[in-house]
């Protein structure tokens, strides 16, 4: 058959998507208040059948021989496309709602629904997936390009404020810079191989003699360095502050999992063109000096925050830190010779398989974190018992919120254990696998500047939740009654607990599985053979 | 039941009752109903423990019991397995005895937050059992990592007034700590990994498999423990964050931090740290012996300043550990030393939480601990100074009593402990610290219960204070009171007594435990005393016997076309040694061993 024709049939969840982005423009816009209200729910519901058209539509041969990465991503990617919207659901309305008093007077709920809100929203998330889809470099770019541009008019327009502006133009113009970057690494990588498509490029790079070439090399170092800005890895993780503290709580949640998710699957693709056996030594440097650094970066200047945003932003970085690590270890080809399952301690080692289980825990924890940020709300000027976000949260606005909203105060504490990596939540179990993976791969001091690393988070992380539970309520502090909200927050929470225990496997095997060629399962088949002779011979 | 079942109900007990406090039943909050449900489902999980040494076969002390294993993460190899044994199974006794007492006694002080507070209060109860039944080494952290988080709530929630740095700082020293401990561990199972081809986390595979790491390595991982385990025993001067955790923490938060989670860090170096990294645990010997005898003076001394009550316990409690810690690294031949360690753990845990169980009750009546504003209580409280002398002479030492068992066997562990480990002079400092802890106990105990009658400037003077104790009405103390306190008085001389179970169960498991690091220290130092093995064998081959070689006479034969005098010298090198027959060879033994000497020191 066609090969597009074939490609096509992959890409369903991605076309279901589009489709329910233009919808929702459709049902945003529309002239019935019932209509636009609905909008949200158009979102939801678009992502939940695309969830579905991802676990039918047929897993494609992958040219690197990452057999499940494609549908894991898709998956990652809609599981916290879905929460992410509880989060932000109602963002445009308190946008209208939080005006100023001669426009509350005029309020009108209809107003409110913003379609073109949830339709940048689904866009996104569609970048992500075809992201993870990617097979060539043009289609990586512009798959990453498609996460990314929606999300500037996301942080534009979360908020009212001016500073949500200059953060959107912040986040713009240095997208722009790092997509020129890793555009000029693909162009490179391009000009030293001569095929753009991932299969081509990895056998012309075997091919090479004495390893790749210094022309390869540095297109992958530039590839490298212009997605670090995708997951806000040192050095290009300066606006990630910045841009989290000037978008709205929800979009915030949104900008420190989805574009990571992205920059991670691609990060993977790029450095799977050369491999892991071994990965050649100048990228290993670069990698194990962006993560060293990366994790030290983030940790040691959340430490010093006093605004919650942006000690949750340098702590996403921090968490970057801790996943380059694992990508840096990456796997063998013995390791991940067979499938995970069934064989004890089959997972363990495996890097990049560890990397997608963190972006899961990580996401988790975060997107928790955020949804309770999200809840604090401070008094509004003019409108009688209306309420507005704060400009800065600060430790001083969730202290004792455990006396009033012992929910939040639970959620808070989960997420924050998770983030620090206590047993038995997902953080822990993610660490293992992170830390296990650099063990086997040889980079023994990676392990240990992870546990430095984690020691140093346990400062902030555990000053929130104490904060949390211990300190002196703030009276001046509203809590949003969102139940969509809080019961995002409380999945996430289910969430940690899960994957920390037996639930865990599951994951594990897809994360390891994502990575095992798919030559695999005929092995595996292979398998069985003694047992039935030793039915025979017990016979 | 089947045997797999009851030591899970133990570890699940406890967190089933924490359940149950969630469930949305307005009157759980209130402060009767709260303590009686507490006071009712701790003393269950006591019944539980009774169960579970009934079943414990006790003839077979050193062999894991009542195990079960569920699965955890297959796919790392992470299971959670637990059993006892002869070690184990006392520890976990001592955290299911001590959490009703500790209920019992958390009436009055306690008085917000019931929920809350009992808790995480059983959380803790769980996370302990978790840690000493855990065999598997990812379990066993995990259990000793979330116990910081309920230690971390009842500090912080229901601590004093300097509640919050006191939670702060015992979360981030301990917390530091830990995560040295699980890159050591990770390693382990990496180097486990490397020498099988299998990923598995169970402490038995993992010292197999670690014993062959090579000297730099062990040593490495060894730090990372100790990194860990020194902390929380803790080991001066590592100790720092105890007094300030015990002094701000409310009377039930001491009582489980003194006698509970303190011996989580010798329990840790025990089975799994020590058999782990035998020959580094051979090099750090000395040393870390020096820092426990210095930890032993050092704040016996600083207990003798004191003037807040419950401080001077806590800094008790650093100086008694430092015996911990002697008998621990002292790898004497008959394993003297770490059996009475592990005895020690129980005896302090009991004497040190009655005391603050005591403490407790004063700081409840008039809200003060300072040693200088009180005084003669013997008259008024005639019953509270008994038990509190009781407890201080238990913890002093006095024979007779639990404390002394532990002391004395320690020390002498220590003085018998191998030349280039610890020795005489040890022993001789530690000893210096008995006198010491003397002084400040019975300091303390004058200053409290004799000479006369001095009550707290803003206690309502003479009249209200015997009104007060009038109402309770056991010369001083109410029942609740006597409650709490008399089943750890009568625990305390019952072991102090009568310590040859205990002794018993546990020297098998301590046995093989230390087994391979006196291996190490007869390869480092050539010991022979620490290292012949004998095993007797009849014609067919079958084991008749196994003796650790001291100064025995076994009687054996050579046979014929065996080089005896190579095999006995190999013998001290590598550790076992077998004949058949009814031959005394132990001159002959005796005569190699010298040789042997001789060529080492000629080698040196």
């Amino acid at each position: 058959m066609n090969p597009f024709l074939d490609k096509l049939a992959t890409l369903w969840p991605e076309m279901i998507m589009l489709t329910g982005a233009v919808l929702c423009l459709v049902t945003g816009l529309a002239p019935q208040v019932a209509w636009r209200k609905a909008t949200p729910w158009v979102a939801g519901i678009t992502m939940a059948v695309a969830w579905i058209a991802t676990l039918l539509s047929p897993v494609e041969t992958h040219p690197l021989g990452f057999g499940g990465i494609v549908p894991y991503v898709k998956c990652l990617a809609l599981a916290m496309g879905l929460l992410l919207l509880m989060v932000n659901v109602g963002v445009p309305e308190r946008l209208r709602q939080s005006l100023s008093s001669e426009s509350a007077a005029k309020f009108n709920p209809g107003d409110a629904v913003r379609g073109e809100f949830y339709s940048f929203f689904l866009l996104s998330i569609t970048g992500v997936m075809l992201t993870a889809g990617a097979t060539d470099l043009v289609w990586l770019f512009l798959a990453l390009e498609l996460t990314s541009l929606p999300t500037y008019v996301m942080i534009a327009t979360s908020r009212d404020r001016l500073a949500a502006q200059e953060s959107a133009i912040k986040y713009f113009f240095l997208g722009a810079l790092s997509a020129a970057v890793f555009l000029y690494g693909f162009a490179l990588i391009y000009g030293a191989t001569g095929f753009t498509e991932f299969g081509q490029i990895a056998e012309a790079v075997a091919a090479m003699e004495g390893g790749p070439s210094s022309l390869m090399i540095l297109g992958m170092v530039l590839a490298i360095l212009g997605l670090c800005f995708k997951i806000a890895a040192v050095p290009m993780h300066v606006y990630a502050a910045d841009v989290y503290e000037g978008a709205a709580t929800p979009v915030t949640a949104f900008l420190a999992v989805v574009p990571k998710t992205a920059g991670f699957a691609a990060l993977i693709l790029v450095i799977g063109l050369v491999g892991w056996n071994p990965l050649p030594e100048p990228i290993a440097y670069l990698l194990v000096g962006i993560a060293v650094l990366t994790m030290t970066v983030g940790n040691v200047l959340a430490f010093i925050q006093t605004n919650l945003k942006r000690v949750l932003a340098y702590s996403s970085i921090a968490h970057s830190g801790y996943l380059l690590a694992g990508l840096v270890a990456g796997f063998t080809t013995e390791n991940v010779a067979t499938s995970s399952e069934n064989v004890v301690g089959g997972a363990m080692g495996n890097g990049v398989s560890a990397v997608l289980f963190y972006l899961l825990a990580y996401g988790m924890a975060t997107v928790g974190s955020f949804a309770v940020l999200a809840c604090i709300r401070a008094k509004h000027p003019t409108i009688e018992g209306g309420d507005t976000e704060h400009d800065t949260i600060t430790y001083d606005d969730i202290a004792g919120i455990w006396w009033k909203n012992p929910v939040l105060a639970g959620i808070m504490l989960v997420a924050m254990l998770s983030l620090v990596g206590m047993p038995p939540l997902a953080g822990f179990v993610g660490k293992v696998y992170l830390i296990g993976s650099t063990f086997t791969a040889g980079y023994t001091i990676l392990a240990i500047v992870i546990v430095i690393n984690s020691a140093i988070s346990a400062g902030y992380y555990l000053r929130i939740a104490m904060t949390c539970f211990f300190g002196q309520t703030n009276e001046k502090v509203h809590y949003l009654k969102a139940p969509t909200l809080t019961v995002s927050a409380a999945i996430t929470t289910a969430a940690a607990f899960a994957l920390g225990g037996y639930a865990a496997n599951g994951i594990i095997i897809k994360s390891h599985d994502a990575v095992v060629p798919q030559s695999a399962p005929a092995e595996a088949q292979v398998e069985p053979q003694p047992s039935l002779e030793e039915s025979r011979s017990d016979a | 039941m089947d045997p797999a079942w009851i030591i899970s109900l133990q570890l699940y007990l406890p967190v089933l009752f924490a359940a149950g406090l969630l469930l949305p039943i307005p009157a759980l909050s209130e402060r009767k109903v709260a303590w009686i449900y507490s006071a009712t489902t701790s003393c269950i999980s006591l019944l539980m423990t009774c169960v579970v040494f009934w079943a414990f076969d006790w003839s077979q002390p050193h062999v894991m019991q009542l195990s079960a294993e569920v699965p955890w993460l297959p796919q790392f190899g992470l299971t959670f397995q637990f059993g006892v044994d002869g070690v184990s199974i006392w520890l976990v006794g001592l955290a299911t005895f001590l959490m009703p007492v500790v209920v019992l006694g958390s009436l009055l002080e306690v008085d917000h937050d019931m929920r809350a507070f009992h808790f995480w209060l059983h959380i803790l109860e769980a996370c302990l059992i978790g840690t000493f039944i855990a065999r598997d080494v990812l379990m066993f952290y995990a259990c000793f990592e979330f116990s910081l988080i309920p230690l971390l709530f009842l500090i912080g929630m229901f601590g004093h007034k300097n509640k919050l740095k006191a939670a702060k700082v015992y979360f981030y020293y301990s917390f530091t700590g830990s995560v040295f401990l699980l890159a050591g561990i990770l390693y382990v199972a990496w180097f486990h990994f490397n020498q099988t081809g299998e990923w598995n986390f169970e402490i038995v595979a993992l010292i197999e498999s670690g014993q062959a790491m090579s000297v730099t390595e062990q040593c490495w991982v060894l730090a990372s423990f100790l990194a860990a385990f020194a902390i929380k025993t803790p080991m001066w001067p590592f100790h720092t964050w105890l007094p300030l955790a015990h002094t701000e923490a409310p009377t039930a938060g001491s009582v489980d931090l003194a006698g509970l989670v303190l011996k989580l860090g010798p329990y840790g170096l025990l089975r799994i740290a020590i058999p782990l990294a035998p020959a580094a645990a051979a090099l750090f010997a000395p040393y870390l012996g020096v820092f426990a005898v210095l930890g032993v003076i050092v704040t016996a001394l600083i207990c003798w300043v004191q003037t807040d009550a419950k401080k001077l316990i806590a800094y008790s409690s650093v100086s008694h550990m430092g015996f911990v810690m002697l008998g621990l690294f002292a790898f004497d031949g008959g394993d003297i030393g770490a059996t009475g360690a592990m005895y020690y753990l129980i005896a302090h845990g009991l004497a040190s939480g009655g005391l603050f169980l005591c403490l407790g009750m004063l700081y409840d009546r008039f809200h003060t601990r300072d040693l200088r504003e009180m005084g003669g209580l013997a008259k008024e409280m005639p019953m509270w100074s008994f038990f509190f002398i009781l407890f201080a002479l238990a913890a002093v030492g006095l024979p007779g009593l639990n404390g002394f068992v532990g002391e004395f066997l320690t020390m002498m562990g220590t003085a018998n402990s191998p030349d280039g480990v610890l020795g005489w002079s040890f022993a001789v400092a530690a000893a210096s610290g008995v006198i010491l802890a003397a002084i400040y106990m019975l300091y303390c105990v004058g200053r409290l219960c004799f000479g006369p009658l001095k009550l707290p400037e803003y206690v309502p003077q003479k009249e209200v204070f015997e009104a007060a104790i009038s109402k309770r009405t056991f010369h001083g103390m109410s029942r609740r009171e006597v409650m709490t306190v008399g089943p750890i008085s009568v625990a305390c001389v019952v072991l102090g007594l009568y310590p040859t179970p205990m002794l018993s169960s546990m020297e098998p498991v301590v046995q093989a435990n230390t087994a391979a690091v006196k291996a190490e220290i007869a390869k480092l130092h050539g010991s022979p005393e620490a290292e012949v093995e004998v095993a007797e064998f009849d014609t067919s081959g079958m084991e008749v016997s196994k003796q650790r070689l001291y100064n025995m006479d076994l009687m054996v034969e050579p046979i014929a076309g065996r080089d005896v005098r190579a095999e006995i010298k190999q013998a001290f090198g590598t550790g076992s040694i077998s004949y058949s027959g009814s031959a005394d060879i132990s001159g002959l033994i005796a005569e190699v061993a010298a040789e042997y000497q001789a060529e080492r020191e000629a080698a040196q």
